[in-house]
């Protein structure tokens, strides 16, 4: 078995980067990014990784570096965090209609302002429609895993579309953990040499990028619905493929202890390793809970999320970002919008929590249940709770 | 390829490319004119000015010196109208 390491995430997913063997990087640093762009760097500059690394002036540069470099038909990196996902934004939304397969860490954290520099999913969901694969890490082992197997399937002839793997700031990025590796032989077996459909090639021309008018516009919009929807089984295929090669198994939902539970907590990201804390202490008192984890953002994988939730009464969905004046928090929101056709089905309950790095610890999770079960007992379960705020 | 008014969502390529290269020679740009540029062969002192100006190279040095537009491009924007040194171009309305 291979051994496993002791190392900050944030090196750890630059270990990752230089196993996939890139052959393109263009970042901007932003903390709490930072280390994973530093890192990559040091790698390139001292021959430990053969690969261009571009340095930019803005994200916005350096997410159109990116286009060019896949385009090109190089396996191609960045990463960013909050205020530079911002500023890269209008170039994010043309990678997945282009079918360029980047990939991408977003060291999550909360837009400004007020300005802040800690983690919530803020910047995450303003992309939330951009149209790229989007999954999320628990802990340091999952995003290494991950961010090698995004590779795979952004690269798969099938799926060609941009991967962003979401790392939470700091409570990941900046944490040591054991992390197990694995070996380059291992690596180039499951991770082949790109092989694009397209690219720039002056000997044989094509064009990217072209304008469409009103009567193609619509069909290319179906067309990159259908391709997103599309990469599921392939995403699943992959992960499947990985964890017979690795023994660490991923699915688009997670859950612990769901099976035949009447309350589920719903979270993202590394909100999940202190849920499953909650839901041992919940249980030892006799609460019949469990966690259900949404690792697989983008497509939204419905089926396997209803089958996840079959037989139980209440869901409470904790999320990480607020859409001001609007239905909640975005997790909720799309979660009661796929429970609509269900008969029966879960009731929700929405709370938002650890905005820009509050710490939600498992007695909150514990307190949330509680609050939750009051909010079912005086028939008040519409809208949302900004959990924990001084009143 | 199919005119891109007859074309489906499956009919596109990987990422909306197009694989024959430089095809925007076969798009009528002609259709969106409503003014059409004339000459006043009287006037044109064949300097080529309309030429150069034309902003979609739709211009064309005809046999004996002077110049017309290629209606399959003119969009009838005037530019060459306003540009002319000697005044010998005008725009009028397209009948159809």
């Amino acid at each position: 078995m291979p051994k496993r390491e002791g190392m900050e995430v944030s090196i750890a997913a630059s270990e990752a980067i230089r196993l996939a063997n890139v052959d393109a990087i263009a970042a901007y640093p932003i903390t709490p990014q930072t280390h994973i762009v530093e890192h990559l760097s040091e790698f390139v500059a001292n021959g430990e990784l053969d690969a261009e690394f571009i340095p930019v002036e803005s994200e916005h540069s350096a997410m159109s570096v990116c286009m060019g470099t896949s385009a090109a038909g190089a396996r191609t990196f960045t990463c960013t965090s909050s205020q530079g996902l911002a500023l890269m934004s209008e170039i994010v939304f043309i990678a997945p209609p282009m079918q360029l397969p980047i990939v991408m860490i977003l060291a999550n954290r909360s837009l400004s302002g007020p300005l802040s520099i800690w983690n919530d999913h803020t910047d995450v969901m303003m992309v939330r429609d951009c149209g790229w694969i989007q999954a999320f890490g628990e802990n340091g082992q999952e995003i290494f895993d991950l961010t090698l197997a995004a590779f795979r399937i952004a690269e798969d002839r099938r799926v060609l579309l941009p991967f962003m793997v979401n790392m939470d700031g700091f409570i990941l990025s900046h944490v040591i953990e054991p992390i197990e590796m694995m070996d380059q032989e291992t690596v180039d077996k499951f991770l082949p040499v790109y092989k694009p459909k397209y690219r720039m090639d002056p000997d044989n021309p094509v064009t990217m990028g072209a304008f469409a008018m009103p009567d193609l516009y619509t069909e290319t919009k179906k067309a990159q619905d259908e391709k997103l929807k599309a990469s599921l089984p392939v995403i699943e295929e992959v992960w499947k493929e990985f964890g017979d090669l690795t023994g660490r198994y991923y699915h688009p939902i997670e859950t612990y202890k769901a099976e035949g539970a009447k309350t589920l907590f719903v979270t993202m990201g590394s909100f999940g390793e202190t849920a499953s804390t909650a839901v041992d202490m919940l249980r030892e008192k006799g609460e019949d809970v469990g966690l259900c984890q949404i690792r697989l953002w983008r497509p939204f994988p419905y089926e396997a999320f209803w089958k996840a939730v079959e037989g139980v009464d209440t869901l409470i969905i904790v999320d990480r970002a607020t859409s001001y004046g609007g239905p909640g928090g975005p997790v909720a929101s799309e979660i009661r919008s796929a429970l609509y056709t269900l008969d029966p089905k879960p009731r929700v309950v929405d709370f938002i929590a650890g905005l820009a790095g509050r710490d939600v610890a498992p007695v909150n999770y514990e307190d949330m249940y509680t609050r939750a079960k009051a909010r079912i007992a005086s028939g008040d379960i519409a809208g949302y709770e900004i959990y924990g705020v001084k009143e | 390829m199919k005119p891109v008014d007859q074309m489906t969502w499956k009919d596109l390529a990987v990422g909306c490319v197009v694989e024959n290269a430089g095809n925007a020679d076969t798009y009528k740009s002609g259709d969106w004119r409503s003014m059409r540029p004339i000459w006043d062969k009287d006037r044109c002192i064949k300097c080529g000015v309309c030429y150069i100006f034309c902003p979609d190279m739709a211009i064309k040095e005809t046999e004996d010196g002077y110049f017309e537009a290629d209606l399959f491009y003119c969009k009838g924007c005037g530019i060459c109208v306003r540009e002319c040194v000697t005044g010998a171009i005008r725009l009028v309305e397209e009948e159809e």
